[in-house]
C-alpha cells in the first residue's frame, strides 16, 4: 500500500546547512534509502547520498536516522509509525562533505596505524595449518562490512574531536584484537594498543555494539578481551614478578 | 609452540587528523525514543542498592539469626560481633582478627572487597558511567564534558585491577556457601521453634548460587580460564571452560543486576528474622 511519508533531511556543507522537510509516496515493505531515493527522484536532485549494495553488506549508506547511526538501507520504514517524519542526518563524527555524504577518512589513517600481520621467521610460510575454533575466534571480527557506524557512535571521539588523534576506536580495536588472538602473529600490540592507540580511552559503554549491523560483540569479544591482555601486560603485578627476565642478545 | 613474540617495530609518526567542519546541528541527540528510561532505571536502583547497604552495614545489629547470617556481615571478623547483645538469636560465628577496639560495624572490615568487584565490574561499569557521570547518557547522546580522558588516568587507571575484586569476590563466594550449607544442616535457635531447614535456608541457597553464577560469568574470568589464549586448539580443556563461561559471559548483565538485588534482598530477610518482624515460627 502506498503512503505519504514526511521526512526531514539534513542539507548542507561544511559551510552549513539545515533540515529540510520533505514529503514523498512510498511503499509498504520498502526501507528508508528507497525513500530518500524518492526525494532524490521527485523533490530534489542534488541530494546527495552515498550507497551501493542496498544489501546490508558494503556499509556505504551509514547515517542517523531519527538520531540513531544506522544503515539506511537496512532500516525498514515499517519499524516507524508512518504519521510521524523520520529525520535523516549525516554521521555526526565525521566532517561532512554534503548532504548526507560525509568524509569517513579518519578510519583509513587508523587503518593504516595497523601493524600487518608478522609471523615469526621460525614459522612455516603461510598458509597456516589452523584449527577450526582458532579460526572461528577471529571470524566474527572478519563480518566487519566498515560502516562505520560504531566509530560514529562512540563518544570518545564524536564528542571530543580533540581525541581523534589519540584514539583508534571500535571497528580498529576489533582489528587490534583479532591479530593479537591469532595463533601465528608474533607482535605484541598490547601495549600499543593502549599506549598508542588510546585504548584507555574506551570506558566500554558498548554503544558501538549497539549499532553494529553485522551484530558484532565488539565490546565483549574484542575490546574487553584486550583490555585484559593489556591488564597481563601492565597492570598486573603478580603477573610482572613471575615474567622471566628477557634473554641477553 | 607459543608463537614467539618478535619485537613490536617503533609506530609511524602519525598523520594529523585535520578538523574538517562537521554537519552544523545544533541538537544534543535527535533521538525521539526514550533513551532515558535504562539510565534512569540503572540511576534509581543503583542508588537505592548503594543507600540501603550504607544503612544496613552501619546498622551493626539484626545480622545474625541463628543460623543465618547476613552476606554484608560474613565473614565477621571482629571481636564485637561476639561481644554484642544479639538477645535470643544466638552468637554470629566470628573470628577476633580485629580485637575490642574496633568499636564501629564488622561489616565495614569486610564491605570493601565486594563492593570494589562491583565497583570495577565491566557491566557495572557501562551502567554508572551511563546512569551517573553521562559519558555519555545514551548512545548518540551527547555529554556534558567538555574533556574526557577515559580510564588512562587516576582513579578510572585502577579500574584495571578488576582481576583482583574477583579473586577476592571467590573467596567471598566460598564462605557465602559455607553459610548457606551451615543454614541446611544447623538447628534454629530454640527460641525460633528449633528444626533445621527453613525459609532462610533456601534465601541463603540462592544468594551464593546467583553470586557464583556473577562471579563465574565476569569478564576477567572469562580471560583468566581461556581468554588469554592464542592456541584453543592446544589447550582444549582451557577452550572448554572459555565456551561455558563465555555462555554465561552472554548473561552478566542479568546476573549483575539479579545478585545484587538478591544479596539486598537476603539481607532484609535475615534482618527481619533477627528483629523478630517475622515471628518465631519454624518456617522461618
Amino acid at each position: 500500500m502506498t503512503y505519504d511519508l514526511k521526512l526531514r533531511i539534513w542539507r548542507g556543507d561544511a559551510k552549513g546547512g539545515a533540515l529540510q522537510d520533505f514529503t514523498v509516496p512510498v511503499d509498504d515493505g520498502e526501507v528508508v534509502l528507497d525513500a530518500v531515493h524518492h526525494v532524490q527522484a521527485l523533490r530534489a536532485g542534488d541530494l546527495s547520498v552515498r550507497w551501493n549494495c542496498k544489501a546490508g553488506k558494503c556499509g556505504s549508506c551509514s547515517a542517523e536516522i531519527n538520531g540513531r547511526p544506522r544503515l539506511m538501507c537496512m532500516s525498514r520504514l515499517s519499524d516507524f509509525p508512518k504519521d510521524e517524519p523520520i529525520t535523516i542526518t549525516p554521521m555526526r563524527t565525521f566532517p561532512v562533505i554534503k548532504d548526507l555524504v560525509t568524509d569517513v577518512s579518519f578510519n583509513y589513517v587508523k587503518a593504516a596505524e595497523v601493524l600487518a600481520f608478522t609471523p615469526t621467521a621460525e614459522q612455516p610460510k603461510a598458509p597456516f595449518r589452523m584449527a577450526q575454533v582458532d579460526v572461528e575466534r577471529s571470524q566474527e571480527f572478519r563480518k566487519c562490512i566498515e560502516c562505520f557506524l560504531c566509530q560514529d557512535v562512540c563518544h570518545v571521539v564524536r564528542d571530543h574531536e580533540e581525541n581523534k588523534q589519540a584514539y583508534a576506536g571500535p571497528r580498529f580495536f576489533l582489528r587490534y584484537a583479532e591479530l593479537d588472538m591469532h595463533p601465528n602473529d608474533a607482535l605484541d600490540r598490547k601495549k600499543l594498543a593502549q599506549e598508542e592507540r588510546g585504548l584507555g580511552l574506551c570506558n566500554i559503554t558498548k554503544c558501538c555494539t549497539e549499532v553494529c549491523p553485522e551484530h558484532i560483540k565488539i565490546t565483549d569479544n574484542a575490546i574487553i578481551p584486550m583490555k585484559e591482555r593489556v591488564v597481563d601486560v601492565k597492570y598486573d603485578p603478580i603477573r610482572f614478578l613471575r615474567r622471566k627476565p628477557k634473554a641477553k642478545v | 609452540m607459543v608463537a614467539p613474540v618478535v619485537p613490536t617495530p617503533a609506530p609511524a609518526p602519525k598523520p594529523e587528523i585535520k578538523a574538517n567542519p562537521r554537519a552544523a546541528i545544533a541538537a544534543k541527540t535527535l533521538r525521539n525514543d526514550r533513551w532515558w528510561v535504562s539510565p534512569a532505571i540503572s540511576f534509581a536502583v543503583l542508588s537505592a542498592f548503594v543507600i540501603y547497604a550504607t544503612w544496613a552495614a552501619f546498622d551493626n545489629g539484626n545480622y545474625y539469626v541463628k543460623p543465618y547470617i547476613s552476606p554484608f556481615y560474613s565473614p565477621c571478623l571482629a571481636h564485637i560481633c561476639g561481644a554484642a547483645h544479639h538477645g535470643n538469636t544466638g552468637v554470629p560465628p566470628h573470628l577476633s582478627i580485629f580485637g575490642a577496639w574496633w568499636a564501629i560495624s564488622p561489616a565495614i572490615i569486610i564491605l570493601i572487597f565486594p563492593l570494589g568487584f562491583r565497583m570495577t565490574c565491566y557491566y557495572y561499569r557501562r551502567a554508572y558511567y551511563r546512569a551517573f557521570w553521562m559519558s555519555p547518557p545514551a548512545c548518540a547522546v551527547a555529554e556534558p564534558h567538555k574533556s574526557y580522558s577515559g580510564e588512562t588516568r587516576f582513579p578510572l587507571i585502577m579500574q584495571n585491577i578488576h582481576r583482583y575484586f574477583f579473586f577476592a569476590g571467590l573467596v567471598f563466594n566460598v564462605l557465602l556457601t559455607y553459610d548457606a550449607v551451615v543454614a541446611f544442616v544447623e538447628p534454629r535457635a530454640a527460641s525460633y521453634g528449633g528444626g533445621y531447614v527453613g525459609l532462610g535456608s533456601f534465601v541463603l541457597l540462592i544468594n551464593a548460587v546467583l553470586l557464583w553464577m556473577y562471579s563465574a560469568s565476569c569478564h576477567s574470568c572469562r580471560h583468566i580460564v581461556g581468554g588469554r589464549l592464542k592456541h584453543f586448539s592446544k589447550h582444549p580443556i582451557r577452550f572448554k571452560m572459555w565456551g561455558v563461561v563465555s555462555k554465561l559471559n552472554t548473561r552478566h548483565m542479568q546476573l549483575a543486576w539479579t545478585s545484587l538485588i538478591f544479596v539486598a534482598l537476603t539481607d532484609v530477610y535475615v534482618r527481619l528474622a533477627a528483629s523478630g518482624a517475622l515471628g518465631h515460627g519454624r518456617w522461618i
